[in-house]
C-alpha cells in the first residue's frame, strides 16, 4: 500500500535535492513543501520535528530528519 | 581480508573506487555519506566538462559512475581507529572491524565547531553550519553569521537578501576574504559587523534566542533566531593517529599519496595537498588508487 510521504525542504539545500531524487528514483510519490517560502509549513515542520534543519520527511507519521537513507528505506519498506 | 579499503566517498574516495574497480581489486568503501563537501556545494563552474553544474548534480554523476561497478559500500559507517599489524591494516569502525592490505584515507573535511557550551543541543534549533541549506528558513528574522572569511561573507550575502538583520561576528580586527564580497557585505544596510569579537554563549531554551559575544572582555547579548557558523573546516583525521599529520591536522603525503605508514595512502582535502578543489580531490583519488594497486602488486 502506498505510504503518505511529505517532504519539507528548501529549494537550495543539497540534501533536499538528494532526498527528492532518491524518492523519485524509487517511484515514491510525495508532497513537497518549500519551507523557505511557506511560513505555515515551516512552523508545521518545526512542531513535528522539534528542530529547524532540512530536509524533514514525514512518512506515515514517522519523522526523519536529514537524508538518512537507511531510516528512509526502513520507513518506506524498501 | 580486502586488498584495499577506501575511507570516504567524496570526489577523492569515489574516484579511487572507480580506479580500484577497473583494476579489479577486492575492495570496500566505508563512508559516512556520499559526496562529502561537494554535496553541499552550490554552483560548480570549474569542473572540466561541466560549464555549470550544482554540487548535488555532480555528486549524483559521481555516484552513478561508481555504482556502474559492483562495489561493496558501507554507507553511514564511521572509521574510529586505524592500526598496522605486520603487513595488515586493521580498520575499526563504529560498527565493525575490517582487515586490508592497503587503505586510502579520503575522509575530507567538516565544519569547525564554535566550541561553546550546549552547541550540540542547539544544532538545527537555530544553530546551523549551512547557510545554503537552512538560510531560507530565516526569512524576515534576525541572524548572526560567525566568521570573517570567504565562507562567512558568502553566508552573509545569501542572508542579506532574506533576513531582517544580519550580525557578522568576526574575531579578528577586520574582515578577511575577497574584497568584492567584503565591500558588498559592508555596504548592506541590514548588516552590523562586530570585529575583534567572539561568541561565548548561545542563549535560548529549546530554540536559539540570541548569542552572547565578548569584545575585549566586555560581554553583550544580541537577540537572534539564527546562528550560521562559518569558521572554517577541519580535516576528518582524528582516527588516523598512526600516520603523520601537520599542524592543521592534515595527513602528510608525498607525490605518490603515500603517508608515513607503508600501505596507508591518503587523498583529497584530508591531506596536506595544496588547494582544495573538487577536481584536484578527484585526481588525487585516482593517483592514490593507482599507487595502492602498485603497492599490493609488489606485496604478492
Amino acid at each position: 500500500m502506498a505510504k503518505n510521504v511529505t517532504v519539507y525542504s528548501t529549494s537550495t539545500c543539497p540534501f533536499c535535492i538528494r532526498v527528492k531524487q532518491f524518492l523519485k528514483d524509487n517511484n515514491i510519490e510525495f508532497t513537497n513543501y518549500d519551507v523557505g517560502s511557506d511560513q505555515l509549513k515551516a512552523q508545521e515542520m518545526i512542531n513535528k520535528s522539534g528542530q529547524m534543519g532540512v530536509p524533514v520527511l514525514d512518512i506515515d507519521g514517522k519523522i526523519i530528519v536529514g537524508f538518512d537513507k537507511e531510516k528512509i528505506k526502513e520507513a518506506l519498506g524498501l | 581480508m580486502y586488498d584495499l579499503i577506501i575511507i570516504g566517498a567524496g570526489p577523492a574516495g569515489i574516484t579511487a573506487a572507480v580506479y580500484a574497480a577497473r583494476k579489479k581489486m577486492n575492495f570496500l568503501v566505508i563512508t559516512r555519506d556520499i559526496g562529502g563537501q561537494a554535496a553541499w556545494s552550490g554552483d560548480v563552474e570549474n569542473y572540466t566538462g561541466y560549464q555549470f553544474v550544482t554540487g548535488p548534480e555532480l555528486v549524483s554523476k559521481f555516484e552513478e559512475h561508481m555504482r556502474k561497478y559492483r562495489i561493496d559500500i558501507k554507507e553511514g559507517e564511521a572509521v574510529v581507529d586505524l592500526e598496522k599489524s605486520g603487513e595488515i591494516v586493521k580498520v575499526k569502525t563504529n560498527k565493525s572491524f575490517y582487515d586490508s592490505k592497503a587503505v586510502i584515507i579520503a575522509s575530507g573535511k567538516v565544519s569547525r565547531d564554535l566550541g561553546v557550551p550546549q552547541e550540540a543541543h542547539f544544532k538545527n534549533r537555530g544553530l546551523t553550519y549551512c547557510a545554503t541549506c537552512d538560510g531560507p528558513l530565516f526569512a524576515g528574522k534576525d541572524v548572526a553569521v560567525i566568521g570573517g572569511g570567504n565562507s562567512a561573507l558568502d553566508a552573509a550575502l545569501q542572508l542579506i537578501k532574506i533576513a531582517n538583520k544580519v550580525y557578522v561576528i568576526n574575531n579578528t580586527p577586520r574582515l578577511g576574504g575577497d574584497p568584492v564580497m567584503k565591500e558588498k557585505v559592508e555596504a548592506s544596510p541590514v548588516v552590523k559587523i562586530y570585529n575583534d569579537s567572539k561568541v561565548v554563549a548561545i542563549n535560548g531554551d529549546k530554540m536559539v534566542t540570541g548569542i552572547r559575544i565578548s569584545k575585549y572582555g566586555n560581554e553583550e547579548d544580541i537577540s537572534v533566531q539564527g546562528i550560521f557558523v562559518e569558521i572554517g573546516l577541519i580535516p576528518n583525521s582524528s582516527f588516523a593517529k598512526i600516520v603523520e599529520r601537520n599542524q592543521a591536522q592534515e595527513i602528510k603525503i608525498n607525490c605518490r599519496n603515500e603517508t608515513s605508514v607503508p600501505g596507508i595512502f591518503a587523498a583529497g582535502d584530508v591531506t596536506d595537498v595544496p588547494e582544495k578543489q573538487i577536481i584536484i580531490a578527484a585526481g588525487e583519488g585516482a593517483k592514490a588508487a593507482l599507487a595502492a594497486f602498485k603497492y599490493i602488486s609488489q606485496q604478492r
